[in-house]
């Protein structure tokens, strides 16, 4: 991995905030949406498809790297990040949850950039592998990166496929747990206790790393560190804050499946600038 | 292929045939491969094989991410085990049309000692109502071996139903298999009996019995379950006027529905569905199941008599 200058990271970080600004501008026009989960991860997804990525948005070449959003329920930032990376206009954003719109709630294969439909959680680590496990069979040295929710973790296939991970030793396969805290009940500990949650991913056969996942400076390095990892995959886990970059989203159990109302839309726009 | 092998036999022989050709088939399986019989092509292509252990919705899910990847995905367990996966069928590999082909063995009560916790008498119903998704059901090893290749070159899902035991032989080698076209096995007008798989040897059994009461049975083999073969059964209800179909599945959600909807749409004749009676399955032999549940050449003279009442 490159060095990186300050004014990338300083440039990371700017588009980190057009995401957000995106995600909320989506979410507010489209009426429903969750604008929490969507805040939380866009750090990630700002450094993973603006840094870390191998991708054009120009062709489907069989050797980019491939994201999955386990995580489906925040499509708002993927959609954001796919448009920023031209995968499609823009302007297609605001069709979020239209009738006839390009955008569905939940990802869909059929928009560009969107490797395979979710929603229904627990199911993209398992895709994940599978990719990882093809890309190895053709001696593809492309990476396979999948983002989970933690109240995803909830879920049994995801330890069936953290159990396939390691099994089959799939260093070219990143995870990425967004640890935000909260699930829509409530706060994860509550609804169902996931700790020792690093040391369940170490005992399944994981390397582990743990971050600010909503630092841009520690991403970039837990990504650096993934790259010596070998023999075994790789799971980071991102200490985020729901609703990360509006301060009265941050946090708020509320926001997980809500929209703004205007007054909010345009308090929050103002916050990120 | 030898006809005397079971369905899953035969399935599990062409898949290690093929693996040769086609270095894009991938197979798993959940922890069943010796009953399932992937383990042939297991042992002769250990890197293409995946075990998942038994872990169903993980089978899916990782079958769809190797589609994903470019790769032919044969995902194979019994049936009953399969539908755990459900969700992940409908959700990954259905709903993205993916290229899974999901390999149910030991469906029916074919697993009949095992009792109905592992017998399947509901796959086809479940696989019916997912959009994109076909079904397969071969009647006998040839069958099975034509319906595997077809689906290794055939792009998108499917359901492929098989049996733990050996079928009798319907067809012989120079059967031409083709992929949603129903095959006529015995000529007839007075009724059709419509059949799938293992059924369609008790339908030929009644179809000769019941000649020497001058009634005239047609045979149709409906390989493919979906996309069903339309034009085929209006031309039964046309042509002879009465529909008996035969399943070994219950018989809400299965051919006969299927069937039936057609029939009602387009040319509405009198109609029975034979098939298991809502109920689940048991241990026992599988004759003496097949038997108890009324799925025989006798039940189904039965009720072909009572279709023509007195007018026959």
């Amino acid at each position: 991995m490159m060095d990186l200058k300050s004014e990338d990271i300083i440039k990371l970080k700017e588009k980190a905030t057009i995401l957000r600004r995106h995600v909320i501008k989506m979410v507010y026009s489209a009426g429903s949406g969750h604008p929490g989960g969507s805040l939380s991860c866009i750090d990630i997804l700002a450094v993973l498809y603006f840094h870390v990525m191998k991708h054009d948005p120009q062709k489907k070449d069989a050797e980019r790297d491939r994201f999955f959003l386990s995580k489906g329920h925040a499509a708002p930032a993927l959609y954001a990040t796919l448009a920023e990376s031209g995968y499609f206009p823009i302007s297609k954003l605001d069709s979020l949850r239209k009738n006839d719109g390009y955008l569905q709630g939940h990802p869909d294969s059929s928009i560009p950039g969107v490797e395979v439909s979710s929603g229904s959680l627990g199911q993209g680590l398992s895709c994940a592998n599978g990719v990882a496990l093809a890309n190895r069979l053709d001696d593809n040295p492309s990476r396979v990166f999948v983002v989970l929710g933690d109240g995803e973790c909830d879920e049994g296939q995801v330890w069936e496929a953290a159990m396939l991970s390691a099994h089959y030793k799939l260093d070219n396969l990143v995870a990425i747990v967004d640890r935000n805290g909260l699930q829509i009940d409530g706060q994860t500990e509550k609804v169902m206790s996931l700790e020792p949650f690093s040391k369940k991913w170490r005992s399944f056969g994981w390397h582990v790393i743990q971050i600010d996942g909503n630092n841009i400076e520690e991403i970039i390095k837990a990504f650096d560190e993934t790259e010596n990892i070998i023999g075994k995959p790789t799971v980071i886990i991102a200490h985020t804050f729901k609703g990360k970059g509006v301060s009265f989203m941050e946090w708020i159990n509320a926001f997980h499946g809500k929209a703004p109302t205007e007054e909010e839309m345009i308090r929050a726009l103002e916050e990120l600038k | 292929m030898d006809n005397l092998l079971s369905t899953r036999e035969a399935c599990g022989l062409t898949l290690l045939n093929m693996g040769h050709k086609e270095k894009d088939i991938v197979v798993l399986d959940a922890d069943l491969s010796g009953s399932t019989n992937t383990k042939k092509f297991a042992e002769k292509f250990p890197n293409r094989f995946f075990n998942v252990g038994c872990a169903e919705q993980n089978l899916i899910g990782t079958a769809a991410g190797l589609a994903i990847g470019g790769k032919i995905a044969f995902a194979g367990t019994f049936a009953m085990f399969l539908m755990r996966g459900w969700e992940q069928i409908r959700n990954t590999v259905a709903h993205d049309n993916l290229n899974v082909k999901l390999l149910g063995s030991h469906s029916g009560l074919t697993n009949s000692k095992d009792g109905g916790s592992h017998q399947c008498l509901e796959d086809i119903a479940l696989m019916s109502c997912l959009p994109n998704m076909s079904i397969l059901n071969p009647v006998d090893a040839i069958e099975a071996e034509k319906i595997v290749i077809n689906e290794v070159y055939r792009k998108g899902p499917s359901y492929i139903r098989m049996n733990r035991l050996t079928t009798p032989a319907i067809n012989t080698q120079d059967y031409d298999f083709e992929f949603g076209k129903a095959v006529e096995i015995r000529e007839g007008e007075d009724l059709t009996i419509i059949a799938t798989g293992t059924m369609v040897s008790e339908a030929v059994k009644a179809s000769e019995m019941l000649k020497k009461e001058n009634i005239n049975a047609r045979v149709l083999n409906v390989h493919t379950i979906k996309p069903i073969d339309k034009s085929s059964i209006i031309k039964c209800a046309k042509e002879t006027g009465h529909i008996i179909t035969i399943e070994e599945h219950n018989i809400y959600g299965g051919l006969g529905s299927a069937v039936a909807g057609i029939i009602v749409e387009n040319y509405p004749v009198p109609m029975k569905i034979m098939g298991v009676n809502d109920r689940f399955g048991e241990s026992g032999d599988y004759n003496y199941l097949i038997n108890k549940f009324g799925l025989n050449e006798v039940e189904i003279i039965k009720n072909a008599k009572k279709l023509f009442g007195d007018k026959k």
